[in-house]
């Protein structure tokens, strides 16, 4: 297979007939599937290694026992000689009469949401007008939609570290507008403060995936919406958001899917335990002695839950792609 | 420059009913008026989003130790400072050499690993490529806690060889991040059809003729852009690296800031620590969107697109 003399260096334009006349030798079947599978295979195998078995050992150190001496865990890698230990002990701590757990994750649930819910509040308008309505100042409004997107994450709460200190901007505006008499401890283990916290931190994402699904509405629909005589708020339940349904659960997928994760968010803003989440007791849990099995199960228990929303996505993300093609 | 561009589309509703001799003798009454309160609502949208950032830099140049106070414009926080500054105290330096480490060497090894997958993946169809390619979008949406819990006792208890430090942050950013130019380029692929293979290779190029010379330079523009993801990406990462991160010398930016800051006042010092952040990501992301226009210049599209594509939102 050596090719002619005098390759053409244009690459042929799509709108030609790509499937006219079948000059070349094409590269037989077998030669060319080699050829594919040597390529995924780096991935693969990285995958294999880097990915799946990572998982399989926090299944071993889950089921796996503890070293009474070092209080280190002990992974098992057969299954056969599983125990259970850790999960009675992680299933004590979620139900149990001296549960300390339980708590926590109805607190996460919480906290999730309404952070989620509050998200949507603020994404969604912002969202619309930029795609709808922002004309020819779409680009302007694009980019500081997506600045964010671009700023640290420890950067952005940081701001709002300095912001909400005893002696920040948040309490000197507060008292000037003489809202408050004395400034307001925001960062001593306030509930509020977490939500908003993870409100601002995972909005970007929300906002991004819910223009681009409004963006590619058809601006006919709506039009013919109103032509046909609804007002504008019955266009928008009639018309705009069923047709936005899609970006709306993709992006409260994609912002919940980390906020249930998220330890540092609650970490930074309050620190204290009377709001801690099920990140911090997972995170908690993986550099303490003894426990570390512990937050094995927890983390394993943690992706079974999440699993449902984690696979929808997965599937629904594939279906589009398929659709595009 | 952008806002020439973008399309027409765009500017349509309150644009072409206003204009005609006929809604002048109509009723006042605009269908499509102008949204001010959504434009105000995003307006304040906006200075909520981005005014307690430009706060945060402006203190990154405060005259005085409080994040809160200003008390005069220096750079004592940058190189002034003899002992506080980012160029004087060996951890603050320490960790903004680490994080530009991470974040070539992530992007060096997952970029190519990513478009090699995309390549082989898409082309060889059967039960083991989609099996893996499910797996390779599981590895995108999975909480970043739980994926560095798997990372941890992989590290600690398995591949014990492989200590926690530069070596565990870069295999498990790899990880993390090679799916960006796996999705990315995988969904160019798709919207490019097989046509351009096909005539390279009725013309009578072998497969990796026609992957150098035709395929690679038309993914030239997703590979650009996951490449920008990747890189900017690892210099945001903070939950995988701060699991694997064992001492001073490979602890990275975003988690310094967060152990210092984290029960206390950090001073100023990591004000300019995140400010070096934030310049080093925008500026990946400009020079990312420059170029992705340059790669794409031959073809329709705007710099919206440009900008949602870079931005990882196809």
């Amino acid at each position: 297979m050596t090719a002619p003399p005098g390759l053409p260096r244009a690459i042929p334009q799509p709108g030609g007939a790509p499937g006219g006349a079948r000059r070349g030798r094409r590269p037989d079947k077998k030669q060319s599937k080699a050829f594919w599978i040597a390529l995924a295979a780096p991935g693969i195998i990285w995958l294999i290694l880097l990915f799946i078995v990572p998982f399989y050992a926090v299944l071993a150190i889950a089921m796996g026992q503890l070293n009474r001496l070092f209080e280190s865990p002990i992974a098992v890698w057969n299954p056969f000689a599983w125990s259970s230990s850790n999960v009675i002990n992680v299933w004590h701590d979620l139900f149990g009469a001296t549960s300390f757990a339980g708590p926590i994750v109805l607190r996460t649930i919480g906290y999730v949401a309404a952070a989620s819910v509050l998200s949507l509040l603020i994404a969604y308008p912002a969202a619309y007008f930029v795609a709808r309505f922002s004309g020819r100042r779409k680009a302007l409004f694009l980019i500081l939609l997506i600045a964010p997107f671009w700023i640290s994450f420890m950067m952005r709460m940081l701001a709002w570290i300095d912001l909400l200190q005893t002696n920040g901007y948040v309490n000197r505006v507060l008292s000037a507008l003489g809202l408050i008499s004395q400034p307001v401890n925001w960062l001593g283990g306030k509930w509020f403060t977490v939500v908003l916290g993870l409100v601002y931190g995972y909005i970007p994402y929300l906002i991004l995936v819910l223009f681009a699904g409004l963006d590619r509405i058809d601006p006919a629909l709506i039009e013919a919406g109103r032509d046909l005589g609804l007002n504008r708020v019955r266009t928008f339940v009639r018309v705009t958001l069923p047709l936005s349904r899609q970006a709306i659960l993709t992006g409260m997928l994609i912002t919940v899917l980390p906020m249930v994760g998220d330890y540092f968010t609650n970490q930074l803003l309050s620190g204290a335990a009377n709001t801690s989440m099920v990140g911090n007791l997972i995170q908690g849990q993986l550099g303490t002695p003894g426990l570390e099995g512990q937050g094995a199960v927890l983390s394993l228990l943690l992706l079974l839950v999440l699993l449902v929303p984690m696979v929808y996505y997965v599937i629904s993300t594939n279906r589009s792609t398929r659709e595009a093609a | 420059m952008t806002a020439t561009s973008a399309p027409a589309r765009a500017a349509e509703p309150s644009g072409t009913t206003a204009r005609t001799g006929l809604s002048r003798l109509l009723p006042r009454r605009n269908p499509w008026g102008h949204p001010w309160f959504l434009e105000g609502f995003t307006w304040l949208y906006l200075i909520w989003s981005l005014v307690p950032i430009a706060i945060a830099v402006l203190f990154s140049f405060n005259n005085g130790k409080s994040q809160a106070a200003w008390q005069g414009f220096s750079w004592r926080w940058y190189f002034t400072d003899p002992v506080n500054s980012v160029l004087h105290n060996p951890q603050l330096h320490a960790a903004v050499i680490q994080t530009v480490r991470l974040s070539v060497l992530t992007t060096i090894i997952a970029v190519p690993l990513g478009v090699a997958f995309a390549l082989g993946i898409n082309r060889w169809r059967g039960v083991t490529s989609s099996t893996f390619n499910y797996v390779m979008i599981l590895s995108f949406v999975i909480p970043e806690l739980i994926f560095g819990v798997a990372m941890f006792f992989v590290f600690t208890v398995l591949f014990t060889s492989v200590h926690l430090g530069t070596l565990a942050e870069v295999l498990g950013l790899v990880t993390w991040n090679v799916s960006w130019p796996a999705i990315i380029v995988q969904a160019r692929l798709v919207t490019l059809g097989r046509q351009y293979e096909e005539a390279a290779a009725d013309l009578g190029a072998n497969q990796v003729s026609t992957m150098r010379r035709v395929m690679i330079p038309l993914l030239g523009p997703a590979i650009f852009a996951s490449a920008v993801l990747v890189f900017s990406g690892v210099i945001d990462d903070f939950v995988i690296v701060d699991l694997l991160s064992s001492n001073a010398s490979n602890t990275p930016m975003s988690v310094i800031i967060y152990s210092t800051q984290h029960g206390g006042n950090g001073g100023p010092a990591l004000n300019a620590l995140g400010t070096i952040m934030l310049a080093m990501s925008l500026i990946i992301a400009a020079l990312g969107y420059v170029a992705y226009r340059w790669a794409t210049r031959g073809e329709r599209g705007s710099g919206i697109e440009a900008l949602t594509t870079i931005a990882g939102s196809e």
